[in-house]
């Protein structure tokens, strides 16, 4: 099989039925094979994966390492890797190499993952279809014509496509769930303040954390367990102890309570993904969990605060990209303020550039009251509808996102019909509350979501949630068409590249 | 009809911390050019700010000297502004709930009358970097590591009437930071500076007049110049029919005068609003219990005591607790020479102050140490010396070191305490000045100084002048 | 109510972004559909609710005062366009 987990990986290395080395190698094959087409990353370093590798591999012989030892990674560049290119996506940092590693980097290398690139992102990860990237459009395996989601669509993509068994996100407003969503893969959302935003290019401070895009909830799991934790370097980071959350999974979900927002369930959730999510459920109740219905009745308000409260934090955050420390300088500039607007203008794309005037507008003289604070008391209310609901069920459930992947080029004139893509992912950010997506079955051969949502640091039976259901089904198993192409015939287990999934209806059942 | 002046100041004082507000970067004054600005104050992308604690303890400990309220949750914002050095195109500050707010502090002006001045608030900030506008070949030049260094603002009500007023506050509060040992009071060097908001009314109004604020005054002779200028301006402009643009001005102490800075001004909306990388800060009575403990003595507190525990008049004792330097310094003295008290404020109000101006020296600086004093005071104390010989004693461990029983012995100034050798002494000068004895004897007893002073000489100034008068009164009488 | 240029062009000056003149109706009249869109935010009661600026209940931390961070000026200066001396540069302003 060419598309293995990490768990699946991390076996194998153990077995020394193949090397860190041939994994990487491997890796860097299919990414050069396949994503001409694809697009999913923004650089690729065989040089450091290598010797990343063969450090694992002497880890390995030695009999140390963890699971994550000598497993082939890549982060989303919005991750500052030291010495490598950081893009963010943007023109305005196609030039920047830090000088540090950001605490997500930097856990997951203590923890021997090796790091074969950087995947493409929206700009800034302001996008929810990874086309406003700098670096072109990412393209979904599951069809080339339509896009991925994003931001996180680089990560999706590459993850979903094969070429390396997960990788980073981040989600500010869906950025991780929606894209797993789309490319049919697990992509999981921790609580804010689980994961240290240190080193993570900021959108928006309040809302932004890091996460994973992986093939199954077992290696989101062991991810989330390597990257979690306090960080002194980030205030907004919480100093709780980080169980073991791959040791949690496998616990029974009868008599649990899932709880299902009737809001997620309206006329704008396309039929056939309501059709798959409602599958969905019928395996946990099966499995003895009980489905209640719910209300969130300020849901309707999530989009709207969601565009005020992350433009404002987004004008301000990237006040810094000015041409002066580093990034891009326009050098046409006679004075200051053409040195700053130039610079600017030309360094970020027109979503950005939206981005940032919205949020200046709903910051300026006259308009605070009107829009931020008015957003800010909207978010409080959010943030009620679900403790309310936590106080009564353990789990949220429901679709990731209204549709299945949309055309590349299809909403992209529209940055509201854009925004409303987001309409079940948003909330949860306003509420930091952690989140997760897995594959539940397709509509037109696409790849459908279904959305998991815990309470606060309820990582762990949300993990649960999702891997009992992954024990069930196969969805989180199928091969989008090409799959892994270009892997070196016999390099894993002398395994060749399947034919994939089919493309057509449906097809997955439970197992 | 006259006009009333009124001012309210801003003063930003550096906290005295090691390291910077929100990043492990250093606070040292004068190193090379962006060699302690660190990733967070570089305002490198993803990099994050964590709060100093020492900063958060400063604050309040300026809050309870002033009998502020200490806020139980404060938040920081952020002022988005662009400007070179300020590298994240904002400042961390606080806006609604800052930190300390609600206090008072009393000001003495010299000519003995006294007011009170409303604290209307102090929040903590971080400054922002320096921009040098010459020697770059046309361009600006950014040095950043100023960047981050934590200030505390203290804003004042419009409560000052006079530049004398504000020139008063202003020093009191810079007594008071350093009693605190929270900022060094640098002025030279930036560390304490503040901005002037100044109107001017017609006399018995009580609506304000418009407002300009002079920004960075760093001196209080500037304060007070600034002022005055202000002022002036004001009134003229009005006199004339015209009105005060609200404006922010710079002092220019090279051409004493104030001149409008629109280029910094132009269409400022600073876009407040909670900075989402730091979280509120909380300070509980615990807290504030553990602060008050450690607060040191203040000026008046110690100006009191010195006049109740050593004798002082309240001249001497204000003039000690001016610093909290001079007053260590002076205790130090105490402490080595029991019972000096009075002549140690003698001592250091006198020769000390007037060697330490003539060097331009401060008081940490001074040539001569607590001990060295000390060891002068108690030869004079035990008659050892004389005051006026002490003088030249002091002056000698000014200028060359030592210790004052060295130098004594060495320039053979001991005093000559041995009645047999001062009658002696009396004895050749009452022989050399026979009419002068007869005059004594005929009632003008005023002669009696002529006789001293010719015995201290013929001693060279070493007899005990107490002993001098009484053996020669009976000398003189007998 | 409608965003006019003139308000676009003022909020890119704060913002310090150049719009091109072939990008400028383009930009008004999205972000005007994007400001009419959160607008909608106007009609929900949110009488007296405490306005949340974050999603975590939880108190600053703070950190000891000690000097972590030694001088690695050049490492910091390689990604920077305008460096002299030490120094970095723009062009010059005038005060």
């Amino acid at each position: 099989m060419s598309r293995r987990t990490i768990t699946e990986l991390a076996r194998a290395l153990r077995a020394r039925e193949v090397s860190s080395r041939e994994l990487a190698a491997v890796a860097l094959a299919r990414i050069e094979a396949a994503d001409g087409e694809l697009n999913s990353f923004i650089s690729v370093e065989p040089a450091m994966a290598l010797a990343a590798a063969d450090r694992a591999d002497q880890q390995l012989a030695r009999g140390e390492g963890g699971p994550l030892t000598g497993i082939p990674f890549a982060h989303k560049d919005i991750f500052c890797t030291a010495g490598v290119k950081t893009t963010c996506g943007s023109k305005m940092l196609a030039g920047f190499i830090p000088p540090y590693d950001a605490t997500v980097v930097s856990r997951l290398a203590e923890a021997g993952i090796v790091m074969v690139g950087k995947t493409n992102m929206d700009e800034f990860a302001m996008g929810s279809s990874n086309e406003t990237s700098f670096f072109g459009p990412v393209r979904n395996p599951w069809d080339p014509h339509r896009s991925p989601g994003g931001s996180s669509g680089g990560s999706a993509a590459a993850v979903a496509a094969g070429l390396v068994p997960a990788a980073t996100g981040t989600d500010t407003g869906g950025s991780i769930r929606q894209p797993a969503a789309l490319t049919g893969i697990t992509g999981l959302k921790p609580t804010y303040g689980r994961v240290s935003r240190y080193g993570m290019v900021a959108f928006a401070s309040s809302l932004d954390q890091a996460g994973v895009l992986t093939l199954s909830a077992e290696d989101a799991a062991l991810l989330l367990g390597a990257m979690a934790g306090f960080d002194p370097r980030d205030s907004t980071s919480a100093d709780l102890p980080v169980p073991d959350y791959a040791a949690q999974l496998g616990s029974a979900v009868a008599g649990k309570r899932i709880g299902l927002p009737k809001e997620f369930f309206d006329a704008g959730l396309e039929p056939a993904s309501a059709t798959a999510v409602r599958e969905a459920l019928r395996i946990y109740e099966r499995l003895g969990a009980k489905l209640v219905e719910i209300s969130l009745p300020s849901l309707a308000l999530s989009v709207p605060t969601y565009y005020i409260v992350a433009p404002a934090e987004c004008s301000s955050n990237l006040s810094r990209f000015d041409g002066v420390r580093f990034g891009y300088r326009h050098e046409g500039a006679q004075t200051l303020e053409e040195l700053y607007k130039k610079s600017r203008g030309h360094g970020f794309g027109a979503e950005v550039k939206r981005r940032i005037l919205t949020g200046t507008y709903v910051l300026s003289a006259g308009y605070y009251d009107a829009y931020y604070l008015k957003a800010q008391k909207a978010r409080q209310l959010i943030a009620d509808d679900f403790r309310r609901c936590f106080a009564d069920v353990d789990i949220i459930a429901g679709p990731t996102a209204p549709t299945p992947a949309f055309r590349l080029g299809e909403k992209v004139d529209d940055p509201v019909q854009m925004y409303l893509n987001d309409i079940y992912t948003i909330a949860v950010n306003l509420a930091g509350l952690p989140g997760l997506s897995i594959p539940c079955g397709f509509s037109a051969g696409l790849p459908v979501g279904l959305q998991l949502i815990g309470p606060h640091f309820g990582e762990g039976p949300l993990l649960n949630f999702a891997h009992v259901y992954q024990r069930e089904t196969d969805w989180h198993t199928r091969l989008p068409p090409g799959a892994a192409v270009g892997a070196p015939s016999g390099a894993i287990n002398g395994g060749i590249a399947p034919e994939g999934a089919p493309t057509g209806a449906p097809t997955g059942k439970p197992r | 009809m006259s006009w009333e002046t009124v001012i309210g100041l801003e003063i930003h004082a550096q906290l005295a911390t090691r390291s910077k507000i929100f990043s492990g970067a250093a606070t040292a004054y004068g190193a090379e050019p962006n060699t302690q600005a660190c990733l967070v104050d570089l305002g490198y992308p993803g990099v994050l700010p964590v709060l100093n604690a020492e900063v958060v303890r400063m604050a309040v400990k300026f809050g309870l000297a002033i009998g502020a309220s200490i806020a139980p949750r404060s938040i920081f914002a952020r002022k988005n502004y662009f400007y070179p050095d300020l590298p994240k195109g904002y400042q961390i500050s606080q806006y609604e709930l800052p930190i300390v707010h609600d206090g008072r502090l009393g000001i003495e002006l010299e000519d003995g009358s006294s007011t009170s001045v409303h604290i209307i608030r102090a929040h903590l900030e971080e400054d922002a970097g320096k921009s040098l506008h010459e020697n770059f070949a046309g361009l600006t030049a950014i040095d950043l590591n100023r960047a981050g260094t934590p200030l505390i603002e203290i804003v004042s009500a419009p409560d000052m009437r006079s530049a004398r007023e504000a020139v008063a506050y202003m020093k009191k509060i810079h007594q008071l930071v350093r009693y605190l040992g929270i900022c060094d009071g640098n002025m030279q060097e930036g560390s304490f500076r503040c901005d002037a908001n100044v109107s001017v009314r017609r006399t018995g109004t009580d609506q304000l007049g418009t407002r300009t604020e002079t920004k960075n005054l760093n001196s209080f002779r500037f304060l007070e110049r600034a002022i005055h200028y202000e002022v002036e301006r004001q009134i003229e402009v009005l006199e004339s029919g015209g009105k005060i643009i609200q404006e922010t001005r710079l002092y220019d102490p090279d051409r004493d005068e104030t001149r409008s800075m629109r280029s910094k001004e132009e269409a400022n909306d600073y876009r407040y609003f909670p900075d989402p990388d730091l979280l509120p800060v909380l300070i509980g009575a615990d807290f504030i219990a553990q602060v008050q403990a450690e607060m040191p003595e203040l000026p008046e507190a110690k100006r009191a005591r010195f006049v109740a525990e050593h004798g002082l008049g309240t001249a001497d004792a204000a003039l000690l607790a001016a610093s909290i330097e001079l007053a260590a310094w002076f205790e130090a003295v105490v402490m080595a020479a029991p019972g000096s008290a009075k002549l140690a404020a003698n001592w250091i109000n006198g020769e000390l102050m007037a060697a330490l101006n003539r060097d331009g020296l401060a008081i940490e600086a001074s040539r001569i140490s607590p001990a060295q004093l000390a060891g002068l005071l108690r030869r004079i104390m035990d008659d050892t010396i004389s005051g006026k010989l002490a003088k030249q004693v002091f002056e000698l461990l000014w200028s060359e070191g030592g210790d004052a029983d060295t130098i004594i012995d060495k320039q053979g100034l001991r005093q000559i305490t041995d009645s047999g050798a001062i009658e002696a002494v009396i004895d050749k000068v009452l022989a050399a000045n026979p009419g002068q004895v007869a005059e004594y004897r005929a009632g003008k007893t005023k002669v009696i100084g002529f006789l001293v002073g010719q015995i201290m000489k013929a001693s060279a100034g070493k007899a005990n002048p107490a002993q001098v008068n009484e053996l020669l009164k009976r000398k003189l009488q007998g | 109510m409608k965003l006019t240029r003139q308000d676009v062009e003022q909020i890119a000056h704060l913002a310090r972004l150049e719009i091109g003149t072939d990008e400028i109706d383009g930009v008004v009249e999205k972000l005007d559909r994007i400001v009419s869109f959160v607008d909608q935010l106007q009609a929900a009661d949110t009488g007296s609710v405490a306005p949340m600026a974050h999603p975590l209940d939880m108190a600053q931390r703070l950190r000891p005062d000690a000097v972590t961070e030694q001088n690695r000026r050049d490492d910091y200066q390689r990604n920077a366009a305008g460096v002299a001396d030490g120094f970095y540069t723009v062009p010059r302003v005038i005060e």
